[in-house]
């Protein structure tokens, strides 16, 4: 599974990494949670939270101390053991997609080579699909496992659209497989060095953008959620530590969908025009192209208002998936015909 | 401008509405449309970004209040010889619709004196939780003794609180609430 990278990466360098993956990448958790209150707040003219600490910077703080010290209530109509467990795996597969984003080249650090991501899977994508495929099940059992109705109607309406758009989710990077002829990551980067894959690949960007929206439960498509008919959709009944737990996975999947189109479009942690920086400042331009991803998805959010489920459902299937389609057949077609 | 609808010499002039049609029809039509009004939502709320907040920030920022602004009453005194307006005819209590002032009126004796007229209110109390602040005692009132103010922060922790006293109403209040100068 994991990728021929060449080197060894002795164990005591897997732990470092794990622990800077959850110090320091689950820390951008609450910058995002941030960062989307305040620019929400600016695209309707307002100035969003400014009063816990400076700037009200403390806010996601003040947030979850609220959230870690209220009951943790539970209907007594809901399944015990599935209720704590869904939004777990929530957390769980979030976290593990995150574990696989690329931040930079290997690099020499205190004489051994490190890879600055958590895993090199040789099967990239399809390892992010694979726990967005688990992630439905989080958003499924705890909107069932509720025993509530709008729960339920909230979580089913997930399940047809984390099916529907997964589809084009894939076909839509499979575009770039083809012309990088590799599914790891570190590699889909090195391909990119002539030319990012947004270029070539500027449909396939378009779908997967439109698509991840859908995949995050992110306005246009917050169908799952539709604060307005099902009140909270599958997390209406939950409160506390696991209100906590999807609220943390909802905005780390924004962050793993960002990093997954900054690897695979925008050329990862590879600057335009010949500029090489040293080393340690790749991670810092991945964190940048991030961070226009995420602006991309909260200005997105700001804008659009929320579908209804027939147009959900037709956009998916008629519109999206024949442009996937259609986008590997010709990249299909223009690499066998130019190699 | 659409054609001038003419039937049988029956001229509407120049009030014709113009009809809007339909988007035109077909898929690709739609996907462009789609995409072109994404962006011009995206173009617009970009704008929104750009511009500075519109927030006024409450607690330390203030909207100034017009001159004529109903908030909590006063009761005057006389400016020069220190007694109260107030002869305790209770025209205001009779004028509130929600009955919320009480006014227990009594005579002022030579060594007593309270007010200008025969008689004074020894009690005056407006129960602040009821008014809804018409203004009809300001209006009732023969002698301006009673006035609205412009003071809006009267929330309390305590109902009974906000039964406000003569002497709560007489003394000079703070002024908290900024006035809207001219043109402002």
């Amino acid at each position: 599974m994991i990728a021929t990278v060449g080197y060894y990466e002795p164990w005591w360098i897997q732990i470092i990494k794990a622990i800077v993956i959850f110090a320091v990448g689950l820390q951008l958790v609450p910058i995002v949670l941030l960062a989307e209150r305040k620019l929400l707040g600016r695209f309707q003219s307002r100035y969003g939270p400014n009063r816990v600490g400076p700037y009200g910077a403390l806010q996601p703080l003040a947030d979850i101390l609220k959230l870690l010290t209220k009951e943790q209530f539970r209907p007594s109509t809901s399944i015990g053991f599935l209720f704590a467990l869904a939004p777990i795996i929530s957390i769980v597969t979030a976290v593990a997609a995150f574990a696989i984003i690329p931040f930079g080249n290997t690099q020499d650090i205190f004489g051994t080579k490190v890879g600055l991501y958590g895993l090199d899977v040789s099967i990239g994508p399809l390892y992010v699909f694979a726990f967005g495929g688990i992630a439905f099940y989080g958003i499924m059992l705890g909107g069932w496992s509720s025993g509530s109705k709008y729960s339920f109607l909230g979580a089913m309406r997930g399940a047809a659209q984390l099916i529907s758009y997964e589809v084009s989710q894939g076909l839509a990077l499979v575009g770039v497989v083809i012309s990088a002829q590799t599914l790891s990551l570190t590699g889909i980067v090195i391909g990119q060095k002539g030319m990012w894959y947004i270029v070539p690949q500027f449909f396939g960007f378009l779908v997967f953008l439109v698509a991840s929206f859908a995949e995050t439960n992110r306005a246009p498509f917050d169908l799952t959620e539709a604060d307005a008919e099902l009140v909270g959709g599958y997390n209406t009944e939950f409160g506390g530590g696991r209100f906590a737990s999807y609220y943390f996975a909802e905005y780390l999947n924004v962050l793993v969908v960002s990093g997954i189109v900054t690897t695979v479009f925008l050329g990862g942690w590879l600057l335009p025009f010949g500029i090489h920086p040293p080393g340690w400042v790749d991670p810092f331009v991945v964190l940048g192209k991030m961070a226009l991803i995420t602006f991309l998805f909260i200005w997105v959010r700001a804008t659009l208002p929320r579908l209804r489920y027939d147009q959900l459902m037709a956009f998916g299937w008629k519109v999206l998936l024949p442009l996937a389609t259609l986008n590997v057949l010709v990249t299909a077609i223009l690499v066998v015909a130019t190699h | 401008m659409p054609a001038t609808l003419k039937v049988d010499g029956w001229n509407p002039g120049e009030d014709v509405i113009e009809v809007t049609r339909a988007p035109a029809p077909g898929p690709a039509h739609a996907a462009w449309r789609t995409f072109v009004e994404t962006v011009r939502g995206l173009a617009t709320t970009f704008g929104r970004f750009r511009e500075a907040p519109t927030t006024v920030q409450y607690p330390e920022q203030k909207t100034p209040v017009y001159p004529r602004f109903r908030g909590r009453h006063k009761l005057h005194r006389f400016e020069d010889s220190g007694l109260e307006k107030c002869v305790g005819c209770s025209l205001c209590a009779a004028a509130c619709p929600a009955d919320c002032i009480r006014v227990v009126a009594a005579e002022n004796t030579p060594e007593h004196r309270v007010s200008a007229g025969e008689r004074y209110a020894a009690v005056y109390e407006i129960n602040l939780s009821r008014c809804i602040f018409c203004g009809y005692c300001e209006i009732a009132c023969p002698f301006d003794a009673i006035t609205m103010g412009h003071d809006y922060e009267l929330s309390d922790y305590d109902r009974t609180d906000l039964i406000f006293t003569k002497e709560m109403l007489l003394a000079e209040p703070l002024e908290r609430t900024p006035l809207r100068n001219e043109g402002e």
